[in-house]
């Protein structure tokens, strides 16, 4: 199953990120000093603008980009000294578009290529690929060319192919981009029954409805640093850092907050929540 | 003479036994912003493709009933007579930028269709203060944020001078300020030039508010169309097409059930915000809780 870790110390931290800078000319920062810890079984959405550094961060914590300065550690060891390989066994990371990363001629020896390449075998192999690909619901498509299919299923492949390697860690950048709402709920609670496996999830998102229903964390970036670190409550609170972040909250949280000079208590996060504060204490409904 | 006059079309893309457009009638009116809301694979990209030409002249496919473009047969006028008509935007900025600058960008358009030159400069200007990029004409197109990208297509589009700009999910890529302001200028371009909008998108959360139209479309025919508030008074309705409903739409419906009526109806979080207070939180007005 996930792999457990190989102390107990760091209070289950499975990756800590300690001052990173980064720029990809050499000129720009897309990083400009980021510190931020993962605990084991955390829901983390990281949001910000278009160009805020989400995405360079995200591949920071598998080693795709390694920090200009500051240090990245990934159980405990520097992802300096670590390959990309080695921490593919930890941390999994869906692309943005799930093309980059489907080459093979079935869904299924898509799937099974990142385990394979990890040295599983035989049945043990097997039970993985049919693990993420019954996770996924592909199991049906399990013959099919990926390329054949159509986008929804080609990120739910994606996936899969990240989930085999029983990573303990899985990166969703944009997940839900090109799905539709039945598409994008499917997938959503798939990566909800993943966390509830204990698996630790980082969802990069600009879907700030997403990040309400699904996240217990929330960290903002804005220009390369995070400025809010906090959960959804607390990060939907603040609208004036959220716009300079070119973040805006869902509509019923700013109705929320609107309503409170006229005596309503409490945030909400979704219409149910927000029906529930209005009628509280108004038992005789005209 | 209307900006698009679909009638009964059916269309089915070479080579796919499933047809996209399965009977469509439909009619933009010369300056209307008009949303079609729908799944990934409802039809609403055939719509825009149909709308410039692209099918047929350049898209095979079977093609029944009629489509009028500005009251002219697209089956008979060019694509390069539509492009002067009607302008489009992709999803992705990307594949629709390739020059160094933002000005060469604007400017392409109609430099090849031979505008003379202080024309093209004053076209220029025009489109790239209507959204918000004066200054920017030197800039590399590849070095803005995602917003800024999509801003160039659409001032590149405009260039044209066209009467209506086709829009196929242009939000796709932004971010949440970043879309709200892309809606603020189309809104803006129809207001001030009468520029006619259509709008084609699968997340109805935003652009609603902008529309003046919301069109539903489901498995190639359309379900509902009418007025934003007509349209969205059923949340099942967009459900049932695959479309999410506006988080303040979904609201208005429990509300409703709520207080036992139909009157309640949420475009926008003034609205909302002024018929709670009405209705529940202070029924008799200021001064009686």
């Amino acid at each position: 199953m996930i792999p457990r870790p190989d102390s107990s110390s760091h209070d289950e931290r499975i990756i800590s990120v300690n001052g990173v800078k980064f720029s990809y000319d050499g000129c720009v920062p897309a990083l400009a000093g980021v510190t931020l810890n993962l605990k084991r079984g955390e829901y983390v959405a990281i949001v910000g603008g278009n160009g805020s550094g989400k995405t360079t961060l995200a591949k920071m914590l598998n080693g795709l980009l390694k920090p200009a300065s500051g240090t990245v550690t990934v159980r405990g060891k520097s992802t300096l000294d670590q390959s990309v390989a080695e921490l593919a066994r930890y941390v999994g990371y869906a692309f943005q578009n799930p093309d980059h990363q489907l080459f093979c001629s079935t869904v299924d020896d898509e799937v099974r290529f990142g385990p394979h390449n990890l040295g599983y075998k035989g049945d043990d192999l097997s039970k993985k690929v049919g693990r993420a690909l019954e996770t996924m619901r592909l199991t049906q498509l399990k013959d099919k060319p990926p390329l054949s299919l159509t986008l929804g299923q080609r990120r739910r492949i994606s996936i899969a192919s990240v989930i085999a390697m029983d990573s303990e860690v899985l990166i969703f950048d944009e997940p839900t981009t090109g799905l539709d709402t039945q598409e994008t709920d499917d997938l959503m609670s798939s990566i909800e029954g993943l966390n509830r496996e204990g698996r630790t999830i980082v969802l990069i998102t600009h879907d700030m409805r997403l990040v309400a229903k699904h996240a217990k964390r929330v960290v903002v970036m804005s220009r390369g640093r995070i400025v809010l670190d906090t959960d959804p409550r607390g990060a939907f609170s603040d609208l004036d850092l959220l716009r300079a972040s070119s973040m805006l909250p869902p509509p019923v949280v700013i109705l929320a907050q609107r309503l409170k000079k006229y005596g309503l208590s409490g945030e909400a996060l979704s219409p149910e929540e927000l029906l529930y504060l209005v009628f509280r204490g108004k038992g005789g409904i005209r | 003479m209307r900006a698009l006059e679909m009638r009964d079309v059916k269309f089915r893309y070479k080579g796919s036994e499933k047809r996209a457009l399965d009977g469509v009638t439909l009619d933009v009116e010369q300056g209307e912003f008009v949303t079609i809301l729908g799944a990934n694979g409802s039809g609403k990209s055939t719509i825009c493709l149909l709308s410039n030409g692209l099918i047929p002249h350049a898209i095979s496919g079977d093609l029944e009933g009629t489509v009028e473009v500005f009251g002219k047969d697209v089956r008979t006028v060019s694509v390069a007579d539509l492009s002067t008509k009607v302008g489009v935007v992709f999803q992705e900025p990307e594949s629709q930028l390739f020059c160094m600058s933002v000005e060469e960008e604007v400017a392409f358009g109609p430099e090849n269709l031979a505008v003379p030159r202080d024309e093209i400069i004053k076209r220029v200007e025009w489109a790239l203060d209507l959204v918000d990029l004066k200054g920017f004409n030197d800039r590399s197109p590849f070095n803005l944020s995602g917003g800024q990208k999509q801003r160039v297509a659409i001032a590149a589009a405009l260039s044209m001078k066209p009467d209506m700009l086709l829009l196929d999910e242009p939000a796709y890529a932004l971010d949440p300020v970043g879309r709200i302001e892309l809606y603020s200028v189309l809104r803006s371009l129809k207001e001030k030039y009468g520029l006619t909008v259509v709008l084609a998108e699968r997340d109805a959360e935003d652009a609603v508010a902008f529309s003046d139209r919301l069109v539903l479309m489901k498995d190639g025919v359309i379900v509902r169309s009418g007025l934003p508030r007509e349209v969205l008074r059923d949340p099942h309705v967009l459900r049932s097409a695959g479309v999410a409903p506006p988080q303040l739409t979904e609201l208005a419906s429990m509300m409703n059930s709520r207080l036992r009526t139909t009157d309640l109806s949420f475009l926008n979080v003034d609205e909302a915000e002024i018929a709670i207070v009405r209705n529940v939180l202070n029924p008799g007005g200021v001064g009686r809780p």
